[in-house]
């Protein structure tokens, strides 16, 4: 075997990294048994798996060619919109009364604002 | 050597996350966990053509990913919404 760059063995590292938490994070979404716990494998895991293998891009494309920061902007976006998207998948696990334990009991005549149905506010 | 090795691990590991998620796609149980495996199934797509760029060393790609990040964002707040209110748009 003929010496390997050190800069190829860092790249390599990060991209196993990244397929370990996308594997991660696909075998939770399959395994666990209550709908917010599925919820919590794949958006953690699966947004830090992309974001391994995109800064093992930016680094591969830095060595190997002239490399640009193209991979930051999806990097910076992906990080940006994934708790969005959790928040607004677990308001509809609330939402249709799918969380498993009930919610905590509100003062007076309060209702959770996530489980108002469209037509009640008219 | 090993890049090559490594690529041929992720490659793997994303197509069986995609595989994973659409066995939770198929089995449900609830609404939310469909929009879930969907969202996740985007995420693995962004991924999967970032490593394609890697294998073949161009930057070509980097768009496309971009794309699809931004319509998978778009798409699983556009379900999440009509679950909620049963209007996208009001």
């Amino acid at each position: 075997m003929t010496g390997t760059d050190p800069i190829e063995i860092i790249v390599a590292i990060l991209l196993i990294i990244g397929a370990l938490f996308t594997l991660v994070g696909g075998y939770g979404l399959v395994k666990l048994q209550n709908p917010m716990s599925r919820l919590h494998a794949p958006t953690k895991a699966g947004t830090l798996g992309v974001g391994s293998m995109l800064v093992a891009s930016m680094i591969y494309a830095f060595h190997h060619a002239d490399g640009s920061l193209n991979e930051l902007l999806i990097l910076v976006f992906l990080f940006a919109t994934a708790p969005v998207s959790a928040n607004f998948i677990a308001k509809v696990h609330i939402h249709r009364d799918r969380v498993g334990t009930p919610l905590p009991e509100l003062e007076g005549e309060r209702e959770w604002a996530t489980k108002v149905k469209p037509e009640d506010d008219a | 050597m090993l890049m090559t090795y490594a690529l041929y691990i992720a490659f793997g590991a994303v197509a069986l996350t995609m595989v994973l998620s659409m066995i939770r796609l198929l089995r449900g149980p609830y609404l939310g966990d469909r929009v879930l495996s969907l969202d996740t199934i985007s995420i693995n797509a962004v991924s999967l053509i970032v490593l394609y760029g890697i294998a073949k060393e161009t930057q070509m790609y980097f768009e496309a990913s971009l794309l699809i990040a931004m319509l998978g964002f778009v798409s699983t707040v556009a379900f999440a919404r009509f679950l909620l209110r049963r209007d996208v748009i009001e």
